[in-house]
Parts: structure tokens; C-alpha cells; sequence
């Protein structure tokens, strides 16, 4: 199988702050990975160099395609209250021929079950639609790799089994690849194919877990299933969950920084 | 309907105060309305070139001004807005010349143009351009970072980027700082006009002021005053269609 | 022009001139406030009387008070009450519009809360509603003035008074056409706007710090 993303000694640093020291990893082709590690760990900073937002000051990213869409946390400012859905779906697509555009659009809009709110502004949808609106977005873009953003975490419980699920079932049915930076163990081990564990500040990789469960997944049987149950205090841990063991302030100080180093594109 | 009853049932009812009052006291500083009505009837309706060769003219400029200092105002804005280094170099400046008085400016204009149209739509633009270019840069810096990112990520090309996000996430700022120009437009229409001008309302005023007759001075005011009116009724409905697309909360309208 | 800029400023006519100005503006905005705040806080906080008087107020408000020049130079004379009167006119809008805003904003719970202190009408009024609305009508103050400043260059432009800055200005451009003394006197007007805009930002950011 060949690999979508090989990212080689990636390393990030803010002034003498290092966020990422390191990362060596690939994603391969049709696989879900999570990234999954303490809150702070430069997990951000890792999105941000991985879809060229910010250039890292070491290491290599390369990506086998000439694109990638990122699905954003907040999908609020993600997404633009003057388009309608069909608007925001058809944003990163104006390069092509109408036609071609409507279609997309239209496709993606059935995938998440949208197409019945196609001509509504975003701001008109629950929060849980208007994440399907920046999902079905970034797959009309039809990327090499869809990189996800902490997705589900500004969602109520209910919405977020629903949406992980929608997720399962796009990307089994479009053999989607995807790569998934979450801080939540149990998404990571429902959602994944494959876990990279990251150490906090700065981000190191702990470790590199395959998913020992069938590609059908289930909230309940799952959840409950032996090797989920496994799994998941392996990957707690192994991020020492409910040890103190990063330093806030600095952590707060290296995402201000990183939200203010953008390669903007005007 | 009952409260747009009462709203003008209280506006007839100082009008006819005031008929009654104009009539009593027979001042002829202030006239009573209907003479005031009679006046603009026989000044611009009966005298019909009084019309196409004043006031038209005067609404001709006013626009013209008011739309080339809204396109360079917008284009400038949206472009500082968005370069930081431009900016910085340009803000002092900005900063400056956004605080001189307009009408202190049309001496200067006067000693650069010869009286005429010209010089009254410099004036006019030079005056009016400040709160449009500061609102655009205002509303140029209020993209958030996450629709910057975005754009970013979806690799859209300029002109998307300048029409499509910059200048939408822009629009109510920018629209605000229309309306401010909009109506400080007319204001120095009115000063051009009344300081050096051979034709135009604020023309027409003087020439009543000349001849003493307070009934056209007041028919020149009230004229003025419901051109204000319609000007900023019809900008208003303009906006109300541009941004149709605001969320009703007034959240994303503040952020 | 700079070395005219220190030639008229060391110059005692120009200094007078400046005065002038400042003072009637000075006088001008506290007229003005004395007004219009009263006004703005019976509006905002009596729905109807502002229904019954939008009609008219709708009226008054696009009347450009330049356009009350001439009429108010016969009515008024040459004198500083024509131009303080018209920078009153002009300068009463944006105070009473931001009061009335203020009280618009006003959010119900902390009314709510005043009111199961057993706070009244007046109470409210005074010790919610105006302590809020403070830093809304702080910067309709400032709007008006700018504002109250172009109207007073205006009316001085259009000779009134013999004194003040637009009349210095005009002079120097019909009499002799110096334009250096044009434009010292423009760039004067832009400082004084300047002050006026940047100390009142100062005050609102003093004493509303909340």
C-alpha cells in the first residue's frame, strides 16, 4: 500500500519554545489515523505545519496528491455566514466549470445527508449540521488528505456519535484517507485505524498503536468490546492521565504564537 | 399601523402648531409651513429649469463624488487592511488627515481648482473618504484567523480571496462608513456650494439669502433635508439586501 | 509652510483666532450634552414618547445644519451664537442617538436584578441604566465633536464673526491668496480635531474602565 503522507523529523519552534521535536510517521492510503496526546502537546502546531499553514523549522512533509482539506474545530468561523451551504460546499471549487461545480457540491451534500438544506445559510443549521456543512466541504474538494481538526469537540455527546459515525461511513464508502487530531482517548480508539500517541511539550512520538478492531464499527458494541476497553487504558496510560505533568503557561504562550503565525494568502 | 398613527399624528400635529403659530405672529423669519410648500411649488415645479439646472446638478455631484471616494475608499482600506507593513507606514497618516475638518479644506481646494465642478467634487471626495477607507481597513483586519486558514487550505485564488472572503467578512463595517460619507457628502455639497459655486441648492440659498426671502430659505432647508432623507432611505435599503445574509443574533455582527 | 506654521503661531491674531474657535466649540458640546443626554435617557426609556416623536426627529436629523447657515446668519447675525447654535444642531444627533442605544443595550437581567433589590423606575434609571450607558454616550460625545468642529469651520468660513479659524483661513485665501497661510490654518483645524478626538478617548478610557 502506498503511503498518502510521510511526515520525516518534523520539528516546530517558537522562539526557544519547542512545540514538535520530531515526528517521523506515514499515513497510508484509505487509512484513518488518530493523533491523539495531552492537551497542549503542540497538536495545533502539528496541523498547522502538516497543511502548510505555518512552515516548520525542520524536518519534511510530503503529501502523495496536490491537495489537502482541513475540516477545522470551529466550524462557526469555518465556515462563511454570506454563502448558503451549496455556496460553502462549492468555496474551495470556483476553479471549475459550473456544471461540474453544481455537481460536486450536490454529491458531498448527499454523502452527509444534506441535500435537503442546500439553499440555507449555515447559521440557520445546528451546530452538529454545520460541521457535516465544513465536512462535506472539505470532501467535494476530493483531497488527498482530509486532516481533521479536534472535529467533534465543540458538539453535544448525542451529535458527536452521530457525526463520528457519518465519518466511518464516507470514509469507508469513498476510501477516504484521514488523519484525526483529537484529545479524546475514546474517539481516538473508536474512530482509528491506527493511534499515534504523543508525549506533551514538545511533542514526541510515544507510541504507534494499531487498532485490533473490525472496520464495522458500532457506539455500543464497540465501546464495550474487550480489545476497545484495552485499548483505551493503554492509550490513558500512556499519557499518563491524571498526573500534572505540563507546564500551562508555557503551552498557553506557544498557541497564542501559533495562531498568530499564519502564511496568509493575501 | 397604530404606532405609525401615532407617529404621525404627533409630527401633523407640530405642524399645525406651527401653521397656526406662523400665522399668528406673522414673523417673517419664520413662515408657516403651507407658505413654506407654496414657495418650493413656484421655485421648483412651476420654474422648471430651476430644477434641471440647480438641483439636479447639485444631486449629479454629490453622487459622482460620494461613489469615486467609495470605490478608492474601499479599494485602499481593503488593501491596508490586509498588509500589515502598509500600515504602518501608512496609519500616522491616516490618522492625521482623517481629523482635518472637511470644510477646512475647501479654501485649499479653491486656491487648486478654478470654482466649478471640479473643484466641488474634489472636495467632496477628499472630505468624504475617511470613514469609508478607515472602516474598510477595520473591516479588511476583522477576518478571523480561522476563515484566513481556511482559504489557506483550499488554495483559492486571489480574486476569490479578495471578493469572495475579504471583501463579504468587510461589508458591514464598510457599509457603516457609507453612510457616514453619504451624509457628510451632502453637508459639503451644501458648503461648496454656498462658498463658490455659480449654480446648485446651496447657490440658490444664497441668492435667497441675498434678497432677504426667508420663505425660499426655509424651502431650500426642508428640500435639503428630505434629500438626506431619501439618500440614506434608499443607502439603507441597498444595505438591507447586502446583508441579508447577517445572522439575526447580533453575535457574529460584534465579533 | 513650516516656517509660516511658526511665523503664525508665535503670532498673537492667529492665536486669537484659535481661541475663538476652541471656545465656542468648547461651549458648543456642553449645550449640546446638556441636551441631548436628558433627552436620549426620556427616549430610550419611554418607548412611547420616542414612537410619537420618531416621525419628527426622523425629519429634523438628515437636515444638513449647514444648509441652516444663511437662514441663521440673518436670523442670528454675525456674532459666536449663530455658529454655536448650528454646532449645537450638529452636534446633538450622535449624542442622542448613542443614549438612546445605550439604554437599548441594557441588559434585562441586571434591571431584573435591580428590581428584586427593590430598585424603582428613577433608581434604575440612575444607578443601572446611566453607568452603562456612560461609555456609549462617551463616544457619541466624541462623534460630536467632530462633527460640532466642521460645522464651526464652516459658519466661520462663511464670514461670520470676523474672528475664529475658518475665518482666518478664508481671508488668507481671498485677500492676498497666500496658500501657505491656508494651509496652516487647515492643518491648526486638523490638530484641534485631532486633540479634541484623542482626549476624549482618553477620558472614556479613564473613567470607564470596566
Amino acid at each position: 500500500m502506498s503511503n498518502m503522507l510521510e511526515v520525516a523529523d518534523l520539528g516546530h519552534t517558537y522562539g526557544d519554545y519547542e512545540a514538535i521535536g520530531g515526528l517521523t510517521f506515514d499515513v497510508r492510503a484509505g487509512e484513518l489515523v488518530c493523533v491523539v496526546g495531552p492537551s497542549g502537546c503542540g497538536k495545533s502546531t502539528l496541523l498547522r505545519t502538516i497543511s502548510g499553514l505555518i512552515k516548520p523549522t525542520r524536518g519534511d512533509v510530503r503529501l502523495n496528491g496536490s491537495h489537502l482539506a482541513v475540516v477545522f474545530q470551529d466550524y462557526q468561523r469555518s465556515l462563511f455566514p454570506w454563502l448558503t451551504v451549496q455556496g460553502n460546499v462549492e468555496f474551495p471549487l470556483r476553479s471549475l466549470p459550473r456544471a461540474e461545480r453544481r455537481k460536486r457540491a450536490a454529491e458531498a451534500l448527499e454523502w452527509v445527508g444534506l441535500t435537503a438544506a442546500a439553499r440555507k445559510r449555515p447559521w440557520q443549521l445546528s451546530g452538529g449540521m454545520q460541521q457535516r456543512v465544513a465536512i462535506a466541504r472539505a470532501l467535494a474538494f476530493r483531497p488527498a488528505l482530509l486532516l481533521m481538526d479536534e472535529p467533534f469537540a465543540s458538539v453535544d455527546a448525542q451529535t458527536r456519535f452521530e457525526l463520528e459515525d457519518l465519518l466511518l461511513r464516507v470514509r469507508r464508502e469513498h476510501d477516504t484517507t484521514v488523519l484525526v487530531v483529537t484529545h479524546d482517548i475514546d474517539e481516538s480508539v473508536y474512530l482509528g485505524d491506527r493511534i499515534l500517541v504523543l508525549s506533551s511539550s514538545p511533542a514526541r512520538l510515544v507510541a504507534n498503536l494499531e487498532v485490533p478492531l473490525p472496520a464495522e464499527r458500532d457506539q455500543v458494541t464497540t465501546r464495550t468490546a474487550d480489545g476497545f476497553v484495552a485499548l483505551r487504558s493503554k492509550v490513558a496510560r500512556l499519557l499518563n492521565v491524571g498526573k500534572p505533568s505540563m507546564d500551562v503557561e508555557k503551552w498557553a504562550a506557544a498557541e497564542r504564537e501559533s495562531l498568530s503565525e499564519t502564511v496568509s494568502s493575501s | 399601523m397604530n404606532k405609525f398613527l401615532q407617529r404621525w399624528a404627533v409630527f401633523a400635529g407640530l405642524v399645525a402648531v406651527w401653521e397656526a403659530l406662523g400665522l399668528l405672529a406673522d414673523d417673517p423669519f419664520f413662515p408657516p409651513p403651507s407658505e413654506i410648500a407654496v414657495a418650493a411649488w413656484e421655485w421648483w415645479v412651476l420654474e422648471p429649469e430651476n430644477l434641471t439646472d440647480h438641483v439636479l446638478p447639485s444631486i449629479g455631484r454629490l453622487l459622482a463624488a460620494w461613489a469615486i471616494a467609495s470605490v478608492i475608499g474601499v479599494a485602499l482600506g481593503l488593501l491596508l487592511g490586509r498588509s500589515d507593513r502598509a500600515m504602518e507606514y501608512a496609519n500616522p497618516l491616516l490618522v492625521f488627515l482623517r481629523s482635518i475638518p472637511p470644510p477646512a479644506l475647501v479654501p485649499v481646494f479653491l486656491l487648486l481648482f478654478k470654482v466649478g465642478t471640479s473643484m466641488q467634487v474634489a472636495t467632496i471626495v477628499f472630505g468624504v473618504i475617511w470613514p469609508v477607507l478607515l472602516n474598510s481597513v477595520d473591516g479588511a483586519r476583522s477576518v478571523d484567523v480561522t476563515k484566513v486558514d481556511t482559504s489557506a487550505v483550499f488554495q483559492i485564488r486571489r480574486a476569490q480571496w479578495v471578493f469572495g472572503v475579504v471583501l463579504p467578512a468587510a461589508s458591514p463595517k464598510i457599509f457603516a462608513g457609507l453612510r457616514v460619507s453619504l451624509s457628510l457628502s451632502l453637508v459639503l455639497m451644501v458648503i461648496s456650494e454656498l462658498v463658490a459655486a455659480d449654480n446648485g441648492i446651496g447657490w440658490q440659498l444664497m441668492q435667497a439669502q441675498r434678497d432677504f426671502d426667508y420663505t425660499r430659505m426655509w424651502a431650500g432647508v426642508v428640500l435639503l433635508g428630505v434629500l438626506g432623507y431619501g439618500l440614506n432611505t434608499a443607502l439603507l435599503a441597498v444595505e438591507r439586501r447586502a446583508l441579508a445574509w447577517q445572522p439575526r443574533s447580533r453575535d457574529e455582527q460584534h465579533a | 509652510m513650516f516656517g509660516e506654521l511658526v511665523t503664525q503661531l508665535s503670532s498673537p491674531t492667529f492665536f486669537r483666532h484659535v481661541v475663538a474657535t476652541v471656545l465656542a466649540l468648547l461651549i458648543a458640546i456642553g449645550i449640546a450634552i446638556a441636551i441631548a443626554v436628558p433627552s436620549g435617557l426620556v427616549l430610550g426609556s419611554l418607548p412611547a414618547v420616542r414612537h410619537a416623536t420618531r416621525a419628527v426627529i426622523e425629519f429634523l436629523r438628515p437636515i444638513p445644519s449647514v444648509a441652516l447657515i444663511p437662514l441663521a446668519l440673518v436670523m442670528l447675525g454675525f456674532g459666536p451664537e449663530t455658529k454655536i447654535t448650528l454646532a449645537v444642531y450638529a452636534a446633538l444627533w450622535p449624542i442622542l442617538f448613542n443614549t438612546i442605544y445605550a439604554l437599548d443595550e441594557l441588559d434585562p437581567l441586571q434591571v431584573e436584578t435591580a428590581r428584586t433589590f427593590g430598585l424603582g423606575r428613577v433608581g434604575i434609571l440612575f444607578r443601572v441604566a446611566l453607568p452603562n450607558a456612560l461609555p456609549f454616550v462617551l463616544t457619541g460625545i466624541r462623534l460630536a465633536a467632530t462633527t460640532a468642529l466642521i460645522v464651526m469651520v464652516s459658519v466661520e468660513i462663511m464670514a461670520s464673526s470676523q474672528t475664529g479659524l475658518g475665518f482666518f483661513i478664508m481671508e488668507a485665501r481671498s485677500g492676498p491668496g497666500r496658500m501657505d497661510q491656508v494651509l496652516v490654518g487647515t492643518v491648526v483645524a486638523g490638530v484641534i480635531g485631532l486633540l479634541l478626538n484623542n482626549g476624549l478617548e482618553q477620558v472614556r478610557r479613564r473613567w470607564v474602565a470596566w
